[in-house]
């Protein structure tokens, strides 16, 4: 089932925070045991993190492929209950019988949208667009992404007051356009919760040595994945953005922030797959580039360490164990240069290439928005479940920093415990 | 069923600007006589949907055919009881009216075919009616290490009842051997215990959870929800019915003999499990004189990440050591520790752990590869080290030298077998492709009684996880489910968590199979294959080619279908010679009708015709998505989705080619090791079954070219408009099929 107004849940009830790839995960491998569930997600479409990457490893795959399998399991299930734009405000109750308040957002475009584009068509409105990490505009009346589910133009709220608001109101033949929209506040009785609220990109600003947000040819990894990506701000093409020039080099820096006591001192779990994929999307734009990748440690766990392998048997491609301290700008070439510490010969290394790509790490949402329920958090913001907790589980990058197939492993049993917890 | 079929067209999103609705609906009408068709300009709307349902309900209409947007789209509005009502979907939003140019001759004619195409599939589709029989929800567990013990525990929380299988004769497994388990809670620091005894006696007390230890599943016969397990235990045996089968056999060391290069053979060369042996004995010492250790070396990667051995990385082995270590330093606060790696992997809160070891200053962590380890007199041992951190060469000596041995599933042990086709063996062409075949592995843990052989078939190096990222349970055997470190190396942490996934998974299964219901991908789906006998040959492609080994063989080789084993997919319909396998709602009818359907313009129109066959989980939504994109594409091709690409049966082709159409292009996913086909095989089938074509052309002297094969990912839809402008152009090039219009 879609987006929809919330049906007061009769029968026992899963709640999930989060409509990433685990929350949705969770949600419908519950609804397909047969239990009813509700699925909850902050932003106005389903898949979280993972639609905005191009391509998974080690198979280099489109992440959009496993969603469109899970849309079509939700359109097909009726007892998925899809809530976007809405956020859990307080939680009640206790394990087996908690009442839940969750606050629904205004989209300003209501059930009667056929996704036909007319309202973008009118609207002259641009503004940054987030899905793209403000690389590039978008208009203010706009499709999340084109398999965006579900399948509903929103309008982002800057655009009210203004005639393009007005515009696109004219132009919509459906009347979906409700510019009076307003956020209600919606309540609902569960059995269980289960906490995919995910993580976010360390703020690559707060590497104030590395240039980001100085240096203009310094990005972060997140932002590859949207270079390559043919919807992303350049097409698909890997153009560095102070002069669209197609790159030839490009510098990998592991462990931007994490491991490091000022920052994230866990180990991020996935920075070295995600930057050994990105070089191989460089490779794949450019089959002549350069790759240097900078490490402390290469975290290829159990059959991965073979895409570990296939990049080193590349010639394309130089792993330099060392940490990256710095990166400056050389003013002629505007290209990025990096210093490091090669450990191995123990030699101070310096580095230039057309682009640096910062392989920032995972932090927890929850590391700065604390949920409005009776959950432990460890040092670093993750949600402590152990198994020991009754009532409410976290699943995924909630708990600790792992790649999707680890965080869908944890989703799917996160299920069985909420759905023990229904049998009270 | 009486069919009494209604025909919708929806005018709005673009539609009636780029074509003439009216017109489109004469094909129902009038060369359809359809009895009701309507026209909407909003047809989703609350009046349009609603104009449906009425006349369902008061006209008795119970085929719908909406000709609107995707059925990708919209799906609320357009959705009714599917044990009263067919529904057929055409698509003149994404695939017409915003992929072609407005009020064109072609794009009318591109419409009114997609409609009758439609019109001649819901004249033979029927009410599906959900396979019943008399499921079985209890749980197979086999194992009773960490995983096993979970997953039994997790089962039986959740109602349902559990057999267990351990081969030993005490529960418990590896964590049984172990003195001290690694950090589970903040601040990760603490080592634990395991509890695995505490474990092992709440099972064993469970009274939904029947234990057999020192025992073997000597058989598994039957399918989901009726699986028939004989147990051998004490020299008895047991046959036992279940639903669905959690596979937790766990793993075993690497042979440290094998590791003769760093040392083992030598007495004071001991594995991480003999370190643990004596932990939790009491006294780590050194075996040739029992004597403390004042040095210990851990070499790390003995045997893992080596390519002579096992390639992969076995994953818990450096915290493993890093524990150990602490075992080594709080026993002894003189002792030194040298531990020699390649990388240290502590992924995610485990580097905290790392970071304290990391500050004991008796523990020396030196980068490097053993290049030797040998006796040093009695003094101990000497370990060469190469590429160092400093370069050079380096020297440790240590009184005891530990192995970080690595982890292989239990499921890599036995000899292995390739599940071969029949046809492999009779003679054909060397340029004919090769069938896809499976590599199984007779482990003995599953004794399975299938046609397609004994045990689950494993991906790389024995391991049987999913391919898939997005879905990391998806086995090639329906119902049974891979857990803990058969499926990858893990810890006992990770390996708890995995089996409250796998007995999801279980459960799950023999829920769906009660209702009669197809578990993922295609979940939910309640039909499924319906096979005519009297005209089977035995040819055997069925069984042989059934990507989930669904079907089992009498000794006359007629296939006996078990139906909950199904995933419904439609590879066996395609495979069928005689055309025999269907689904109430899709066949090799149906589909030929579908082509039948499509009208060819006489050779002097110069507009030539292509078929598309398209998987409909990939290229079917790629294909909306360059409609989304408002991309222009050739008005002369027909697409046909599929379930899967390898649902595509060769009398498809000759019947396009008889008909006249000059091409036939077939677009499914990415194949190899690296396979995106969410049925594993479906697409590399496809294009197997393409390789055996040549005698059709042949037979119809027609050029090979009007053939080809594509593999294209869901996000690769902006390459649509040139390869179908390109296999355009080819067909052109080749001239006009010469059996039009006969």
């Amino acid at each position: 089932m879609g987006d929809e107004t919330i049906t007061a849940a009769e029968k026992e009830c899963i709640l999930v925070v989060g409509g990433g790839i685990s929350g949705m995960t969770t949600a419908l491998e519950a609804a397909e045991v047969g239990k009813e569930v509700i699925l909850l997600e902050k932003a106005p479409y389903l898949g979280g993190r993972v639609a905005r990457l191009y391509q998974y490893f080690p198979k280099l795959c489109p992440p959009t492929c496993g969603l469109e399998i899970n849309f079509r399991r939700i359109k097909d299930n009726p007892r998925i209950h899809v809530l976007v734009l809405s956020e859990v405000e307080a939680v009640s109750g206790e394990p087996g019988a908690y009442e839940v308040t969750i606050r629904r957002n205004p989209r300003y475009v209501n059930e009667k949208c056929t996704a036909c584009g007319d309202c973008a068509e009118a609207c002259s409105l641009m503004i940054p667009n987030e899905f793209n990490f403000d690389m590039d505009q978008r208009k203010a009346a706009y499709l999340p992404f084109p398999m965006a589910f579900p399948m509903r133009y929103v309008l982002d709220p800057q655009i009210l007051g203004t005639d393009d608001a007005e515009k696109c109101k004219a132009a919509c033949k459906y009347d979906a356009i409700d510019l009076e929209m307003q956020a209600e506040t919606l309540t609902a009785k569960v059995g269980a919760i289960v906490v995919a609220t995910g993580w976010r990109p360390y703020d690559a600003k707060k590497l104030d040595t590395l240039g980001f947000g100085r240096i203009p040819n310094v990005i972060t990894n997140v932002m590859m994945e949207r270079l390559a990506s043919a919807e992303g701000p350049t097409d698909g093409k890997i153009l560095r953005p102070s002069d669209k020039k197609p790159v030839e080099s490009v510098i990998f820096a592991q462990c931007a922030g994490s491991r490091d006591e000022n920052h994230l001192a866990y180990c991020s779990g996935i920075c070295c797959l995600a930057s050994m994929k990105e070089a191989l999307f460089v490779l794949e734009k450019n089959p002549d580039a350069k790759i240097k990748i900078f490490y402390i440690d290469i975290r290829a766990m159990g059959k991965l360490e073979d895409f570990y392998n296939r990049l080193k048997d590349d010639e394309r491609v130089e792993f330099v164990k060392g940490k990256v301290a710095k990166v400056e700008e050389d003013a002629a070439t505007q290209d990025p240069v990096v210093e490091a510490e090669d450990t191995l010969s123990g030699e101070k290394i310096r580095a230039q290439a057309d682009m640096v790509v910062l392989a920032t790490g995972m932090e927890p949402s929850t590391a700065t928005e604390r949920l409005p329920m009776d959950v432990a958090y460890d040092e670093f913001g993750f949600v402590v479940s152990d198994g020991s907790q009754k009532g409410i589980y976290a699943a995924g990058c909630a708990k600790r920093p792992v790649d999707v197939a680890s965080s869908l492993q944890d989703a799917t049993g996160a299920a069985l415990k909420a759905i023990q917890c229904l049998r009270r | 069923m009486d069919k009494k079929v209604g025909v919708y067209i929806c005018s709005g999103c673009g539609i009636g600007d780029a074509i003439d609705v009216e017109q489109l609906a004469k094909v129902a009408t009038s060369e359809g006589s359809v009895p009701v068709c309507k026209n909407h300009p909003y047809l989703c709307g609350t009046e349009g949907a609603e104009t449906i349902r009425q006349d369902i309900a008061r006209e008795g209409v119970n085929t719908v055919v909406i000709a609107a947007c995707s059925r990708r789209a919209k799906t609320e509005a357009f959705s009714y009881d599917p044990a009263q009502v067919v529904v057929d979907r055409v698509n003149l939003r994404e695939h017409v009216a915003w992929c072609q140019p407005p009020k064109e001759e072609d794009t009318q004619m591109m419409a009114e075919d997609y409609l009758r195409m439609s019109l001649a599939k819901a004249a033979k589709m029927e009410p599906p009616e959900p396979y019943q029989d008399e499921i079985n929800k209890g749980i197979l567990v086999v194992g009773g290490g960490i995983t096993g013990l979970t997953a039994a525990m997790e089962a039986a929380a959740a109602g349902y009842d559990v057999v267990l299988v351990e081969k030993e004769a005490e529960l418990g497994g590896y964590l049984k051997k172990v003195f001290k388990t690694l950090p589970k809670r903040p601040p990760y620091l603490e080592m634990e215990d395991s509890n695995i005894g505490a474990l092992a006696q709440e099972v064993e007390g469970n009274p939904k959870i029947k234990v057999f230890k020192g025992a073997q599943v000597e058989s598994t016969a039957g399918a989901p929800g009726m699986f028939d397990v004989t147990i051998q235990s004490n020299g008895s045996s047991e046959t036992v019915r279940v639903g669905a089968i959690v596979e937790a056999a766990g793993f075993q060391r690497y042979d440290a003999s094998k590791l003769g290069h760093l040392g083992y053979g030598s007495a004071n060369v001991v594995t991480h499990l003999e370190v643990e042996e004596m932990a939790k004995a009491g006294k780590i010492v050194r075996p040739s004189d029992n004597g403390p250790p004042r040095s210990v070396a851990f070499i790390q990667c003995a045997g893992s990440r080596d390519p002579d051995h096992l390639p992969y990385c076995s994953a818990v082995c450096c915290m493993t050591s890093l524990k150990q270590a602490k075992y080594i330093r709080e026993a002894d606060s003189e002792a030194k520790v040298y531990i020699i790696y390649k990388d240290i992997r502590t992924p995610g809160q485990n580097e905290n752990y790392y970071k304290q070891v990391q500050q004991d200053e008796g523990i020396f962590l030196t980068k490097g590869e053993v290049a030797s380890v040998q006796e040093d007199g009695d003094k101990g041992l000497r370990i060469e080290v190469d590429n160092s951190l400093l370069g050079e060469k380096i020297e440790i000596k240590a009184d005891l030298v530990v192995l970080a041995t690595g982890m292989v599933p239990a499921t890599a042990i036995g000899e292995e077998i390739e599940v071969k086709s029949e046809e492999d063996d009779k003679k054909k062409s060397e340029d004919e492709p090769e069938p896809p075949t499976d590599r199984i592995i007779k482990s003995n843990v599953l004794n399975l009684t299938y046609r397609q052989g004994p045990e689950l078939p494993g991906l790389k190096y024995g391991f049987p996880d999913s391919h898939y990222v997005c879905f990391p349970y998806e086995s090639r055997r329906t119902g049974i489910y891979p857990a803990g470190c058969v499926r990858q190396p893990m810890d006992g942490m990770m390996a708890a968590d995995d089996a409250a996934g796998a007995a999801l998974k279980a459960i799950q299964c023999v829920e769906m199979a009660s209702r009669g219901e197809a578990v993922h991908p295609r979940a939910g789906d309640i039909t499924y294959p319906d096979l005519f006998l009297q005209r089977c040959t035995q040819c055997k492609r069925c069984t042989e080619e059934c990507p989930f080994g669904a079907y089992d063989e009498d000794e006359k080789g007629t296939p006996l279908p078990n139906p909950t084993r199904c995933r419904r997919c439609g590879i066996c319909m395609g495979s069928c010679p005689e055309r025999i396998i269907s689904f109430k709602d899709f066949s090799v009818d149906i589909v030929g009708s579908m082509v039948k359907a499509i009208e060819v313009p006489e050779e002097d129109e110069e507009k030539p015709r292509v078929v598309c066959f398209i998987c409909e989980n990939d290229a079917y939504p790629a294909l909306d998505l360059a409609g989304i994109n408002h991309l222009q594409y050739s008005p002369y091709v027909r697409f046909i989705p599929l379930r899967c690409l390898g649902d595509i049966n060769l009398v498809w082709i000759a019947d396009s080619l008889s008909k006249g159409i000059d091409g036939i292009f077939l677009i499914g996913c990415k194949y190899g090791d690296d396979y995106q086909c969410h049925f594993m095989k479906g697409s590399e089938l496809a294009n197997y079954r393409m390789g055996k074509i040549q005698e059709t052309l042949d037979r119809l002297v027609l050029e090979s070219e009007r053939i080809r094969v594509h593999q294209l990912a869901i996000n690769e839809y902006d390459q649509i408009p040139s390869l179908l402008g390109e296999f355009l152009e080819k067909i052109e090039e080749v001239g006009p099929n010469p059996y039009k219009g006969w």
